[in-house]
């Protein structure tokens, strides 16, 4: 057996890595969860339900502002030099992911303000005509509704697989160090998002529709799981140790109470019986998915952050 | 999970009142305080020689001041102590000077002794309060009744001043609670002591053997760098310790012996290297004593007998004996510094010592070489009275060859009894006597018949809190002190000088002597104006000036001859002028003249043999406050073997208390489960648990040994205190 | 170019921290913080026991992620020496560059700014060693240009077996362990 002691003593560092406190897993949820919106919005504006009134492609892009600002607020406070943070700007490191998603944000915020511009409230028009003046133009050409449909799935989806690969390009951490990880938060994300709409949705077919692809997220999503777990086991003794944080370890009973039954396990048992018409629908399944969701982002930065390279006894 | 810490907090909220919280943080943490240091800001860089005063080994080292501030210490490249590297407590030591805990100014006890309640005086008001004690003190019992107990150079004016009152009762737990052993023991065999810094070749030696000693966590600094040399060159190292030092992990042969069983192992050594005529005959036949009547009583300690002693293999102990003597005379049995152990402890240093004579060691090349000091005249004061009475820490000559330096044992034991006579003033200095003493409660019973306890101090220490007047001293950093002209492989002489200003009211100790000396109506010992006028007198009388030493900080002297090879005359001043293989002295004491072996004590069920150390970053317990080295080690941990720790159930990092066969309970501390100890001992660092509340920092960090040490084996023969005898179980309230 | 490179002798190494202390005060690390510290790395069984001492830090890796994944370029290989260091004013305190060193060699300073070991490249510029190694009463540290054949670290790594920590994370560390 190997004994080993450091003289180390850094906060943040020791006695086991914790840098990240809850900013970034809200951060990833919140990212996840707009990328998911942005994809499920762009496809309807892509799809033409956007010819329904009540089609949520309406609403969402306006709370995936809301939600996206929400998230990057949550990166700017775990910022520890807050007042550089438009060096992030000056410049692009093409091998640096974070860089990558600051510069993948600036571009989610005009294409959410396209989705926006399609269908503006009354009091905006009547403020700035000129505003109602480029709407009334956009919803005159079917294609660019289209086009900015697939713009949204497009960054959507880069924003998605952001959040996973953000930490999964950090080889440190073993548990991160798994390529798949952009999958699991992009399949996250989407099945957090559908659950959201499901909840709010005005429209029933909308409901029906995102309960349906919400059982399919979630099946991928658990095989996504699944999937890295193998991987990890089958790799080095570092990443089988990480993989064991979540399996038996220290993570263990919050991965599988909080991640894989309620956040996956329940909610599809339900959603699978309402939408095969044997029990009513319920707002309590998206609610556990989205709980899980947030959860997930939890142990995967906690357990990736105390999971090392170092064998300690 | 989260870890919202409060400085991330602090952060977050910061950030949101501007950049300006942001500079002000600017991380200049370990300049605290030091804001009023040097009023006049010379810019740039300066550098300054001194000597430091971190341990006792007052290595030379030259101080870095920029723009006025004190930033950082390195070795004087020219010192031959340092050779311009120190250990680590002497580049912390910048930190002694920022310590934020500092003593301020001088305090009057308010309340009861060790509740810590004090009244801030002037300088004036101290001193005037304890030359008026010191005076009833003299009045009603004579001056011998008030006694001083100081480590260190620093020390050397008070010495003077209590000197001139007509005391001799001065004394330092270094010697009866440490070295003293192994001088007497020595001293009886090669009629000379070992010194300080020791006289070990270290760096020529062939063949080491380390018998406890733990160079490497005890960063004497020559040693450790001789150490290195001689790992460097491939010397054979032979470690015999219960515990797995670092010296251990660097040695060819590692001996874990059952602790308290040293003699066993060196006679069984010794039998085989007479018995098997692998000594030094040339040298033992020229220079020996008795060794006859040596050989005859050796010859029934063979290695088969050692062994259930000692727990070594009869092989084990031939094949280190042969080993030994493959490489004498360059083979050196070291003879440790910290020697106070079992009781026995002069036996086993002659025991050590009669190995080393066997190799042929004293006085050759790779063994012990022979030192020269600097000569430099004494200042010419008038002669100090004459005390009435001998002092008071032997009685009868109890210990019959205590002598050269008194027992602060024996001086605590009197001022309890009051016999021979009694002893009612203490002044404490640079020694926290709580710590450095055995069995704390007889250190405060003997206080507690105190008509006076003065210590002069830089931080409040745990005797400090006891004590009616607290004297802040300002740190080694801040004054001049009394030359250093130690005996070494060169003679050398170096100066303390001041690098920076004391940050506050704090005074340095010759000022203290000088001002009380005065106020006792001693002027007369103070014919100097101040310290620089001394320390010039004293160097022009060599030759040298202070200016000339102010610059260079050390001046070495010529190359001299240092082993008996290289021409000098061996000289012994022994009673018969020899080695003494067979000691007539110690026979007609009636000691036992070739070394025996008695089983020590053993732990009683449940329970384990308690030792102590050192580690490099901690000098006792007067560095744990300085910031640098206080983060490198916050406390102490408990060392204790992974299969002990599993059959008591404890886990590594956890928490418990330790209770000794008193039944005192010691403070917590967090267990260390290691392969790298014996299953029959367990072992912490010397020197944490302090009970200073006003030294926040270490209140209560770890525990402390000294606290467990209730009991101690007094050698018959000279009065040291063994320590290793205490018997230590687990306890979990924590 | 030159490419600097630290070789530390496990075998004199103590341990005593006098690296950890040199560096603190030389570069004025704020307190409570280490760019350097002694990792003790025990095994066997006793009394059968072998101890690797090791002063780490940043390992001023060949291939840094830290400097991969710094978003702002805050973190760059130096021109001299390939030796990894932040600009202060650049960094954002993202700490992606601590979650992206498998040695936890930085921090983040009380300031804000990712943090680590420089190799004192202010005194390597001068012509001096890093602080670590020029205090070091063991002698057990060396700093060189592995680039030069001549240089003493070249040499020791001719001559003597040694290691690097976690080779397997693939960095490409400049810290070599003699053993």
């Amino acid at each position: 057996m190997l004994e080993l002691t450091t003289t180390r003593h850094n906060e943040l560092i020791d006695p086991f890595f914790h840098a990240w406190g809850w900013e970034i897993p809200v951060y990833l949820f919140l990212g996840g969860l707009v990328a998911g919106m942005m994809i499920i919005s762009g496809y309807f504006l892509f799809s033409g339900r956007y010819k329904e009134t009540d089609c949520s492609c309406y609403y969402l892009p306006r709370l995936s502002f809301i939600f996206l600002s929400l998230g990057m607020l949550a990166l700017f406070l775990d910022l520890e030099h807050k007042q550089y943070v438009w060096r992030l700007y000056t410049t692009f490191r093409v091998t640096s992911p974070m860089s990558w998603g600051s510069w993948i944000l600036i571009l989610v915020y005009p294409v959410l303000i396209a989705n926006m511009l399609l269908r503006l409230p009354e009091t905006t028009k009547q403020k700035i005509p000129l505003l109602k003046k480029i709407s009334d133009k956009m919803n005159s050409s079917h294609n660019l509704i289209r086009n900015i449909g697939v713009i949204n799935m497009f960054l959507g989806a880069m924003l998605g697989m952001y959040t996973g690969i953000l930490l999964s390009s950090l080889g440190a951490r073993p548990l991160w160090s798994t390529s798949i990880l952009w999958l699991l938060f992009l399949m996250s994300g989407l099945s957090g998002a559908a659950a959201f709409v499901h909840l709010i949705a005005k429209n029933v077919y909308e409901r029906e529709l995102l309960a349906k692809a919400d059982n399919g997220f979630l099946i991928i999503e658990l095989f996504v799981i699944m999937l890295m777990i193998i991987g990890l086991v089958v790799s080095t003794q570092v990443h089988k140790e990480a993989a064991m944080l979540l399996l038996s370890g220290r993570y263990a009973a919050v991965f599988w109470v909080f991640v894989i039954f309620i956040g996956i396990l329940i909610p599809l048992l339900l959603q699978l019986l309402a939408v095969n018409h044997k029990i009513h629908h319920t707002p309590l399944a998206p609610i556990l998915v989205i709980t899980g969701g947030i959860i997930l982002r939890f142990v995967i930065v906690y357990a990736g952050e105390y999971s090392h390279w170092f064998i300690v006894k | 999970m989260n870890s919202l810490s409060r400085r991330k907090f602090l952060k977050i909220t910061g950030a949101t009142v501007g950049a300006a919280a942001v500079i002000t943080g600017s991380g200049k943490a370990l300049f605290k305080g030091a804001d009023k240091v040097n009023k006049k800001i010379v810019k740039g860089i300066k550098k300054i020689p001194t000597y430091c005063d971190v341990c006792f080994w007052k290595c030379g080292a030259i101080a870095y001041v920029k723009d006025g501030k004190l930033w950082k210490i390195e070795g004087n490249p020219k010192d031959p102590l340092s050779k311009g590297r120190l250990c680590p407590r002497g580049t912390g030591g910048v930190s002694a000077h920022y310590d934020p805990e500092r003593l301020n100014s001088p305090l009057i006890r308010k309340k009861e002794r060790g509740e810590e309640k004090w009244v801030a005086v002037t300088w004036g008001e101290a001193l005037d309060y304890i030359a008026k004690k010191m005076n009833k003190i003299k009045e009603k019992y004579g001056p011998e009744s008030m006694a001083l107990f100081s480590h260190g150079v620093g020390g050397t004016f008070l010495k003077h001043t209590i000197k001139a009152f007509g005391s001799r009762n001065i004394t330092a737990p270094s010697f009866a609670q440490c070295r003293g052993p192994r001088e007497t023991g020595f001293e009886l065999t090669f009629g000379d002591v070992v010194g300080s810094p020791e006289r070990t070749d270290i760096k020529n030696s062939k063949c080491l053997v380390l018998i406890g000693s733990h160079l490497g966590e005890n960063m004497h600094n020559t040693q450790v760098q001789e150490f290195a040399e001689a790992v460097e060159k491939g010397t054979s190292i032979i470690v015999v310790d219960p515990r797995f030092s670092v010296a251990a992990s660097k040695a060819k042969y590692y001996l874990p012996i059952k602790p308290g069983t040293d003699i066993a192992l060196l006679l069984a050594w010794m039998n085989v290297i007479v018995k098997e005529k692998l000594y030094d005959i040339d040298y033992v036949n020229k220079y020996g004593f008795g060794f006859e009547q040596f050989a005859a009583e050796i010859s029934q300690y063979t290695p088969e007998w050692a062994y259930p002693e000692t727990g070594i293999e009869p092989e084990l102990i031939r094949t280190t004996a042969r080993e030994m003597a493959l490489y004498k005379p360059a083979t050196l049995v070291h003879p440790g510094r910290h020697t106070t152990w079992y009781g026995d402890d002069t036996q086993r240093s002659r025991a050590i010592a009669l190995l080393n004579a066997l190799m042929g060691s004293w006085g050759r090349k790779g063994g012990f070489y022979l030192p020269y000091n600097y000569s430099v005249p004494k200042y010419k004061y008038p002669p100090y009275p004459k005390p009435e009475h001998e002092p008071v820490d032997n009685p009868n000559h109890k210990y019959p060859f205590a002598e050269g330096e008194l027992l602060s044992t024996g001086i605590r034991e009197a001022t309890i009894t009051g016999k021979p006579y009694p002893i009612k003033g203490w002044m404490v200095y640079a020694t926290n006597l709580t710590q450095s003493l055995p069995n704390r409660e007889e250190t405060i019973k003997a206080i507690q018949n105190l008509d006076l306890l003065v210590v002069v101090d830089i931080i409040p220490s745990e005797i400090a809190g006891w004590a009616d007047v607290v004297l802040p001293e300002v740190t080694y950093l801040e004054r001049y002190d009394e030359l250093n002209t130690a005996s070494f492989r060169q003679s050398f002489i170096s100066l303390r000088q001041p690098v920076v200003d004391a940050p506050g009211d704090q005074k340095p100790n010759w000022w203290i002597a000088k001002q009380l000396a005065e106020r006792l109506g001693l002027e007369k010992y103070y014919p100097w104006k101040d310290i620089e006028e001394y320390l010039d007198t004293r160097l022009k009388g060599a030759g040298l000036s202070l200016n000339e030493l102010k610059k260079k900080g050390v001046v070495t002297g010529p190359k001299e001859p240092i082993y008996f090879d290289e021409g000098i005359e061996p000289e012994f001043y022994t009673p018969s002028g020899k080695i003494e293989f067979y000691s007539l002295q110690l026979a007609e004491a009636g000691f036992d003249p070739v070394p025996k072996y008695k089983r020590p004590e053993q732990p009683p069920p449940g329970y384990f043999r308690l030792l102590f150390g050192r580690a490099p970053v901690h000098t006792f317990s007067k560095t744990q406050s300085y910031p640098l080295l206080h983060h490198q080690m916050e406390e102490n941990v408990l060392w204790v073997n992974t299969d002990v720790a599993k059959r008591f159930g404890l886990k590594n990092g956890e928490y418990i208390k330790l209770k000794n066969t008193d039944g005192v309970i010691s403070n917590k501390i967090k267990v260390y489960a290691t392969e790298r100890i014996r299953t029959d001992c367990v072992f912490m660092v010397h020197g944490f648990g302090q009970t200073s509340k006003q030294l926040k920092s270490t209140y209560l960090r770890g525990a402390s040994d000294s606290q467990l040490i209730t009991r101690y084996n007094t050698d018959p023969i000279m009065g040291g205190t063994g320590m290793n005898v205490n018997f230590v179980t687990f306890e979990w309230e924590v | 170019m030159a490419r600097y490179a630290m070789v530390i002798d496990t075998t004199k190494c103590v341990g005593c921290q006098d690296c950890v202390i040199a560096c603190e005060t030389e570069n004025n690390v704020p307190e409570g913080y280490c760019r350097d510290w002694i990792t003790t790395a025990t095994s066997g069984k006793f009394p059968t026991v072998q101890l690797e001492i090791r002063s780490e830090r940043c390992n001023h890796c060949s291939e840094p992620p830290c400097v991969t994944s710094c978003p702002t370029g805050a973190s760059h290989i130096h021109d001299v020496g390939g030796v990894v260091l932040v600009n202060h004013d650049e960094c954002i305190g993202c700490k992606a560059c601590l979650a992206s060193c498998p040695y936890d060699a930085r921090f983040i300073h009380p300031d804000g700014y990712a943090d680590k070991c420089t190799f004192c490249i202010h005194r390597v510029e001068k012509g001096e060693d890093p602080a670590c190694v020029s205090v070091c009463p063991t002698h057990c540290m060396h700093f060189g240009d592995l680039d030069d054949p001549e240089s003493e670290v070249s040499k020791l790594l001719k001559e003597r077996k040694y290691h690097t920590n976690l080779p397997e994370a693939g960095t490409g560390p400049n810290i070599y362990y003699l053993i």
